[in-house]
């Protein structure tokens, strides 16, 4: 009744009221105020998004600039004579059979060090390690000994950041990180032409080492593909055909429940959860050898098979029922129409989602520390239970590196990786426009 | 003889046994029609000759794989222990440290990659490792190949016109398909078990009560008995709220906001051609791996933060702070906030939008007004599910927020996670049995825990909130 009373009140104060006019000048201030939190609104909408973005371009600008200068590299001009004395090796004996013993006892370091210090009066230019290079031209080609000849090898990390011009030569001497005698010494070299920058083959083909200018990717890519390969073999097969199993023949009962939460689960898992649990069982209770690619591979399938069920079923329920009841029809089993019919229509989903759950195992980290895949190995792995590490690692290892020359190295290691994931996304974007099909 | 070698060895004879057995199964296509069974003489053959070789093969492969497998599990021990027992008992390895440093230079040596040992016992030890090695594996395989014929016989014997091979396979391969499936079973067991067992035995060196509580983390534990300061504090306190502080604070204060507007720019005003260039670009940013987010955070904010800090008047700024990791971890968070926020404004039905848009409201109010509260159960899962994955993250903790536990609340200073205490504790020298190894198993347990009630909590939410709608 009071309700009834009210509402009367109500209509009748608004039959009361004067119509709204829009254009006194408060309804329009109202409106415009309306229209500016509107255009405020989208605009920081907008802003968001070109934020994110520009973080993104900043990074990947940050990183290409300064790991462009990576795959670059310094050489010296040196000026070597193969003296069988200073190395130590009896003429005769580079000639007999056992030549290749006689070589490798040489002492190149000497050599390559006599010629470093004609080089410069006295300062070290050369890398340490190039005396190998030096070695395997003489185990190449005997004849060289006792001979003189000019070689170009790796100058030491200083010289190869001046010739870049990593260097901010208008600060302090204390501050730049270089000698000023090391820069007039470059400066003579460069002057004298001894001095050449060009693309560094040793990057990419050499493993670590404990100089900048020697240490190269080729070891913790190798031990990223042969990591990645086991991941493949296990996580492929197991998580197809867990795929298969959950979307066309599991029965609704406890048990199906329980494989569907925990693949979900798993999926959601923190992946240094997953490096605990390789550390514990295979190491620790299998007695796996540590920092191997087999057991980096096997916790990085376990990591990455709940993506490709997830991904599979998906690709599995967009086959249309009808293709497995005509295929049913004409009388296949069930099991010949899931993998006759029902799977190779349904593949270029699943190999999407793989090549998607194998660019983020690529790029994980975590649990390949916790299974000692940051080893130090400068030579690339063999096989599959040898010392590696891996690219991602590689570039965690690099940017702990104390040396200068390993920042450029760390970027140019990210621009190799990031190369590795964008071609591994490619092919997932070409398989899905390619061979999808919206039934 | 290599393990490798005989797996393939037995692969070859399996292969050689399918051909065998399918051309039984085609002999018999000819048999049942030179039979005059007349126009029975399709039906009289159940299965095609391929199931009658598979069937074969299956029942040879399968005992022979088996034993190859279960051989090679035990054999390294067996071997070792073969080979240790060869050597004379004085200089016998005792505890398992040295059995295990013995038998790396013993299989050095026989590889080739070493030239001698340490100890000098493992010269002739490698002699008589490569021998038992080669002997064992002769048998084991030589065992194996008899499984491999035995079951090859018998299921060859089987073979008939009528005989259900495909029926056979069919249920083998069934089997398969359950066995994939249960490996999600048996991985998040192994990972409860795992972590659960090594995390008793640290509460049986460090009370729980102690862990969850105190406030003081230093886990370095005493190398020598006198030494000082070093008996091992194991409060997880500050590395919790170091993660809470990180993950749930500071990277959310970036992600949200921006994922956010993000999202409802592209859901609301963003034309369809906008859409399609700007969604890939922001997963772009979630696919970078988590170790570059890591170098950019060290590399190029934290100095960054550290001038601003300095410039703020904060004297003794470190290199590596709160901030860094935490806003860096936000930036990589909010492609993950803007997808979750994009379902949940997608699933609002097209009704509401449309109804305060005819009540005259802008996009603006429909969207802050109407379509903001009614997705904000679907957000706030999206939001949860981020703050667990932030929480996990590792490596740009590692790297750019230091190993400092500390409780504080200014973001300038260094704080340390979970994760990358985790990392800490088990790189580099490690006795397995220290507390302080196995603190990290404690540590990955609550991490676990915590993570699976939130994405559990997070997922009810959002299904929830999607049921509601439907």
């Amino acid at each position: 009744m009071a309700s009834a009373a009210l509402q009367d009140r109500a209509s009748a104060a608004l039959a009361a009221r004067a119509p709204t006019d829009w254009s006194a000048p408060a309804m329009q201030s109202r409106i415009a105020g309306r229209y500016r939190s509107e255009f405020v609104f989208k605009y920081l909408g907008l802003g968001a998004l070109v934020l994110a973005g520009a973080f993104l371009v900043f990074l990947l600008f940050t990183i290409v600039r300064d790991g462009a200068s990576g795959f670059l590299a310094t050489d010296v001009k040196v000026t070597v004579t193969y003296d069988p004395a200073t190395l130590g090796i009896d003429a005769a004996a580079a000639k007999g059979p056992n030549a290749k013993a006689a070589i490798l006892a040489g002492n190149f370091q000497a050599l390559l060090g006599t010629a470093d210090a004609q080089l410069a009066n006295g300062m070290p230019v050369v890398s340490e390690g190039a005396w190998l290079a030096l070695r395997e031209a003489v185990l190449a080609d005997p004849s060289l000994l006792g001979k003189t000849a000019k070689v170009w090898v790796p100058a030491r990390s200083d010289f190869d950041l001046l010739a870049k011009g990593k260097f901010d030569l208008a600060q302090p001497e204390g501050v730049r990180g270089v000698s000023d005698a090391t820069i007039v010494t470059y400066r003579s070299l460069d002057s004298r032409g001894l001095v050449r920058t060009g693309f560094n083959r040793i990057f990419l083909t050499s493993a670590d080492s404990t100089t900048p200018e020697l240490a190269g990717v080729w070891g913790a890519a190798k031990g990223s593909l042969l990591t990645l390969a086991v991941t493949l073999v296990l996580s492929f097969p197991i998580g197809v055909f867990a795929a298969i199993y959950l979307e066309e023949f599991a029965p609704k009962n406890r048990w199906t429940d329980l494989v569907e939460v925990s693949i979900n689960n798993l999926a959601a898992v923190p992946s240094i959860i997953f490096g605990l649990l390789g550390l514990a069982l295979f190491l620790n209770f299998f007695n796996m050898p540590r920092s191997a690619p087999i057991v980096g591979g096997l916790t990085l399938a376990l990591m990455t098979f709940p993506v490709i069920v997830i991904a599979g079923r998906v690709a599995i329920k967009s086959v249309p029922p009808s293709i497995r009841d005509a295929a049913l029809g004409v009388g296949a089993s069930p099991i010949q129409v899931v993998f006759q019919h029902v799977l190779p229509l349904a593949l270029p989903g699943i190999l999407t989602g793989t090549i998607i759950g194998m660019a983020r195992a690529l790029g994980e980290t975590a649990p390949l520390l916790l299974i000692g895949m940051r080893a130090f190995v400068t030579d690339p792995p063999a096989g599959l239970s040898n010392p590696a590490t891996a690219l991602p690692v590689q570039v965690f290892l690099w940017s702990d590196d104390v040396a200068r020359g390993f920042v450029e190295k760390t970027s140019a290691a990210i621009i190799v990786l990031l190369i590795f994931l964008m071609l591994m996304n490619s092919v997932a974007i070409y398989l899905r426009n390619r061979f999808e099909r919206r039934w | 003889m290599s393990l490798t070698f005989v797996t393939l060895l037995l692969l070859a004879l399996g292969l050689g046994v399918f051909t065998v057995a399918r051309r039984r199964g085609e002999a018999f296509v000819g048999t049942a029609a030179l039979a005059g069974a007349g126009n029975r003489s399709i039906g009289a053959v159940h299965s095609r000759p391929n199931y009658h070789g598979a069937f074969v093969a299956l029942a040879a492969l399968a005992p022979a794989l088996l034993i190859v497998a279960a051989w090679a599990v035990v054999s390294d021990g067996v071997v070792s222990n073969a080979v240790i027992a060869s050597v004379p008992a004085a200089e016998q390895p005792k505890t398992p440290l040295d059995r295990s440093s013995f038998m790396s230079e013993v299989k050095g040596i026989a590889s080739g990659d070493q030239e001698a040992g340490f100890n000098p016992a493992t010269g002739p030890a490698a002699k008589v490792y490569t021998s038992t090695h080669d002997s064992y594996n002769l048998i084991a395989g030589g065992i194996a190949a008899a499984a491999l014929a035995l079951g090859a016989l018998w299921a060859l014997s089987r073979l008939r016109p009528d005989f259900r091979a495909r029926n056979r396979v069919e249920k083998a391969v069934m089997w398969l398909l359950i066995g994939a499936s249960l490996v999600a079973i048996l991985t998040t067991a192994g990972i409860v078990l795992s972590l659960i067992f090594e995390s008793l035995r640290f509460f049986e060196k460090v009370s729980v009560v102690e862990f969850l509580t105190s406030t003081h983390w230093s886990p370095q534990t005493a190398l020598r008995a006198d030494q000082v300061g070093s008996s091992g504090a194991f409060g997880a306190i500050p590395l919790f709220w170091g993660t809470i502080f990180i993950g749930a604070i500071i990277a959310m204060i970036v992600a949200i906001p921006l994922g956010l507007m993000a999202a409802v720019y592209l859901t609301q005003y963003a034309d369809s051609r906008v859409r399609k260039v700007a969604k890939p670009l922001l997963e772009i940013l979630a696919g970078v791996p988590t170790v570059v987010y890591g170098f950019f955070a060290a590399l190029t904010v934290a100095p960054a933060v550290r001038d601003f800090a300095v410039s703020l008047g904060m004297v003794n700024a470190s290199a590596e702070s709160a901030l860094a990791a935490g806003s860096v971890m936000g930036i990589m968070i909010i492609p993950f906030v803007s997808s979750m926020a994009d379902d949940a404004l997608n699933a609002v039905p097209g009704a509401m939008r449309d109804g305060s848009f005819a009540m005259g409201a802008t996009k603006s109010e429909t969207v802050r007004k109407v379509l903001l509260p009614a997705a904000l159960p679907g957000i706030v899962g999206g939001v949860l599910l981020a703050v667990s994955r932030a929480i996990g993250e590792t490596m740009i903790v590692v790297m750019a927020a230091g190993l400092a536990a500390r409780l504080t609340v200014n973001p300038f200073e260094s704080v340390t996670t979970v994760t990358a205490q985790i990392v800490a504790l088990l790189t580099g020298d490690q006795e397995f049995d220290s507390a302080k190894t196995l603190s990290a198993f404690a540590l990955g347990l609550v991490l676990f825990i915590i993570t699976l009630l939130l994405n559990i909590y997070a997922l009810t939410v959002v299904k929830k909130y999607r049921e509601a709608y439907e």
